[in-house]
């Protein structure tokens, strides 16, 4: 009996073990092999063209994406009226990501503890390492047209806590007295960036952005520069039948997207232009500039005491720019290459922290302590300069088909000039501020069709930055922060 | 009992030979499929290739027209009209008369120009190396590009100059090849055929309304309509009419059709001028 006994164990195990390990390698496949493919299903549904038609990699946007986008969401043909769609057809679609993700970052400032003492004893630096199962915010993108020629694009999104907000709101007229070069957006809607930080293939804390898009040097007040954030405005738009040529220039408010007139009375522009170029079969090359050039408040109106400030009552405006080169270059099918310079350069007053008053006023202080707020009077400490920096990203792509891609970047940002130049009490190392970071990555979708999105998406981040952690001895740690992310990215 | 024995034999002889011959056919277009990999297109001084076109297919192309290019796309229950059978080897738009194979800059014109009223969008951010490979992926997929030469690209005479008399004489022609019967009278795409339409397939298709601004699908040049009455429609029910009108006629056809549509011309101009009527149906022939 006990023979038979094992003799059926065995039996079950010469079953299972056989089964568990196919159920394993299909776990592992699927785990290691999928990615994500499409983009908007809303518009693949309409059009009834898979993803990857718009799409390098879902949400990057390939050449014919980016004319579809230009052209308003059109493919100018008579389907892009919603007559066309079926009248129970909602075209919406939601994106949200479920991962796990792992985050290491080097020199944290943590209090000591003696033994005994539930007080603080010292602080010392250390590694702080987190990680585990977590959600990405939700994406509710509903986006086509009105009627011919009349687009929309409207994106509440949360943050992972749900906590949502507007990221986009725009209407736009589309093929103005019939031409491709006048096309007018008004609302909250992305800079005309080439390579979109909206439709970036990355997802990790600092490499799901491109830091280009985001600097602020350390200590500056200006955060209205960020030209990767959505911003309210009007943009006028062209672009040649076929998109080879295009050009933008938007008024924006100098707001950084914030609603309501929280700051003042200044505005920024933001102007790109850029021409492609047919190489045969290494593809279409592309090639442009932009500019973003502004102002913004310093000085605030203040109410119940000089950290109190009143919102959108700010005047004394001090400019700010970012400029600098695009280049989109194919080298076959498989082979991509985005590149972008930057060129920034900000007041002297936003150098030494003056701006963000409205948000930092009752917790930064500037100039020897005092609030940031430039009021009557106020004097720039001796030898301040207004910081310049400048900057590239390289991000390459293997796309081994358009399920499943491969993504790297390199990005560095060099400071030039500080805003505590050599005369000042306490001037900057030369350093100071400066990132150097890379991601790599791969995205793979286990399928591709005109209906839902998915993709399995795993990255790797590592991001270095001179002289921001604490103190240690005279000078400022270097800070290094990696992450790890593995998820589903998925939208219907 | 014999005979009813004997019928179910036959029959499940049949039913077993029609399989085999379908798995047959599979393979065999499978493999005919390879062995076209070769075929190669001729655009001016650029040659496409089959082989270097399969990515650009799959990613924008396969959805509607099927990994076998026959139509049968993830998309082909949702689209209409239905999309291009490439192992047919039939096209609507084509420089060579009716019944011939395209030329290859036929249909690399036709990618990029997009077919209007269809799910066919303009592909025109290809390169050109790019569409010459597609052409050459297309014309890969039937045997006709194999047994057969294109035809030879019909002549287009210089556009004569644009008249009353021309107009007038476009009408008449418009009544004596009777393209009202589909089109209507008024070009509204309602005469007494519009509804009994299909393709070659039997599938239901509607003819061209001209009233209603659209662009033709196969381009909407004075020469591109021209063309499509000499060439005819391949595959749809509009014929060449080649041997019924002269060229002259065919131009005088041109200028009647653009007074019909609803954007500012010329021969729109001239028609309000003569309050030019509809034709009459029912009118003796020659007395429109």
């Amino acid at each position: 009996m006990r023979v038979s006994r094992r003799s059926h164990l065995r039996n079950i195990s010469n079953f299972a073990m056989p089964l568990f390990s196919v159920a394993l390698v299909l776990v592992s496949v699927v785990l290691t092999c999928s990615q994500p493919a499409n983009a908007l299903p809303a518009f693949a549904r309409k059009y009834g063209l898979r993803c990857s038609a718009c799409h390098e990699s879902w949400p990057m946007l390939n050449y014919f994406g980016q004319k579809f986008k230009d052209n308003g969401y059109q493919l100018m043909n008579d389907r892009d009226a919603p007559i066309w769609q079926n009248p129970g057809y909602w075209p919406v679609t939601f994106r949200i990501i479920p991962l796990w993700h792992r985050v290491s970052t080097g020199k944290v400032l943590v209090d000591t503890y003696s033994s005994g003492n539930p007080s603080p004893t010292g602080s010392a630096v250390q590694r702080l390492t987190k990680s585990g199962f977590d959600l990405s915010g939700l994406d509710f993108h509903t986006g086509g047209t009105l009627e011919k020629n009349f687009s929309f694009y409207v994106l509440p999104s949360s943050d992972a806590t749900a906590s949502f907000h507007f990221e986009t709101v725009m209407a736009r007229l589309d093929n103005l007295f019939g031409s491709g070069w006048f096309n007018i957006k008004l609302g909250k809607f992305e800079l005309d960036n080439l390579l979109s930080e909206k439709r970036i293939l990355t997802l990790t804390g600092n490499g799901g952005i491109y830091q280009l898009y985001h600097f602020i040097p350390q200590g500056d007040g200006n955060i209205f520069g960020q030209m990767g954030d959505n911003q309210l405005g009007v943009e006028l738009m062209g672009h040649s039948y076929s998109d080879r040529t295009r050009y933008s220039a938007a008024l924006l408010s100098s707001n950084n997207g914030t609603v309501q007139l929280p700051y003042g009375n200044a505005y920024t522009g933001f102007f790109a232009a850029s021409q492609a170029f047919d190489t045969g079969k290494a593809g279409v090359q592309r090639v442009g500039f932009y500019a973003m050039v502004g102002q913004a408040p310093t000085t605030f109106l203040t109410s119940g005491g000089p950290t109190g400030p009143i919102p959108g009552s700010g005047i004394g405006n001090k400019s700010f720019s970012r400029e600098g080169f695009v280049g989109q270059f194919y080298f076959g099918q498989h082979v991509d290459l985005q590149v972008v310079t930057q060129h920034g350069q900000d007041s002297a007053w936003f150098g030494q922290g003056y701006g963000d008053f409205i948000d930092t006023g009752a917790t930064t202080t500037c100039n020897g302590g005092q609030p940031c707020n430039n009021t009557t009077g106020t004097v720039l400490p001796a030898g301040s300069q207004g910081p310049t920096w400048n900057g590239i990203l390289f991000e390459p792509h293997y796309v081994y088909s358009p399920q499943l891609i491969f993504i790297g970047r390199y990005e560095t940002i060099r400071m030039s000039r500080q805003a505590n130049g050599p005369d000042s009490a306490s001037p900057s190392a030369s350093n100071f501020g400066n990132i150097s970071t890379y991601t790599i990555g791969y995205r793979y979708n286990p399928f591709m069709t005109s209906r839902a999105g998915f993709a399995w998406h795993n990255e790797y981040n590592w991001l270095h930055q001179d002289g921001t952690g604490p103190t240690l001895g005279l000078t400022s740690a270097n800070v290094n922060t990696s992450e790890l992310l593995l998820g589903f990215d998925f939208d219907f | 009992m014999q005979t009813t024995v004997r019928k179910w034999s036959l029959l499940l002889g049949a039913a077993a030979v029609l399989a085999v011959s379908q798995v047959a056919w599979a393979q065999l277009t499978k493999y005919d499929l390879e062995s076209r990999m070769g075929t190669e297109s001729h655009i001016g001084n650029i040659t496409g290739h089959a082989k270097d076109a399969k990515a650009d297919y799959r990613r924008y192309c396969v959805v509607c027209h099927g990994e076998l290019g026959d139509g049968n796309g993830e998309s082909f229950p949702w689209v209409d009209p239905k999309p291009r059978d490439f192992q047919l080897g039939v096209f609507k738009c084509r420089s060579t008369p009716t019944g011939t194979l395209p030329v290859d800059q036929d249909l690399f014109d036709t990618i990029a120009r997009g077919l209007d009223r269809s799910n066919m969008p303009q592909w025109s951010t290809f390169t050109k190396q790019e569409r010459a490979d597609l052409v050459a992926w297309v014309k890969h997929f039937s045997p006709r590009w194999v047994s057969e030469k294109p035809g030879t690209p019909i002549q287009i005479p210089p556009e004569p100059e644009i008249t009353a008399e021309r107009i007038k004489a476009g009408r008449d022609v418009f009544a004596k090849v009777q393209c009202w019967k589909c089109h209507g009278v008024q070009g509204m795409a309602n005469g007494p055929s519009a509804a009994t339409l299909t393709d070659d397939l039997g599938r239901p298709i509607a003819p061209f309304n001209f009233t209603e601004g659209a662009r033709p699908k196969c381009g909407s040049t004075d020469q591109d309509l021209f063309r499509i009455f000499m060439t005819g429609l391949d595959g749809t029910p509009m014929p060449s009419f080649a041997d019924n009108i002269k060229p002259e006629e065919a131009w005088d056809l041109v200028f009647y059709l653009r007074t019909l549509e609803p954007q500012k011309s010329k021969e729109k101009a001239i028609a309000k001028q003569l309050a030019l009527k509809p034709v009459d149906p029912n009118a003796p022939a020659g007395q429109q």
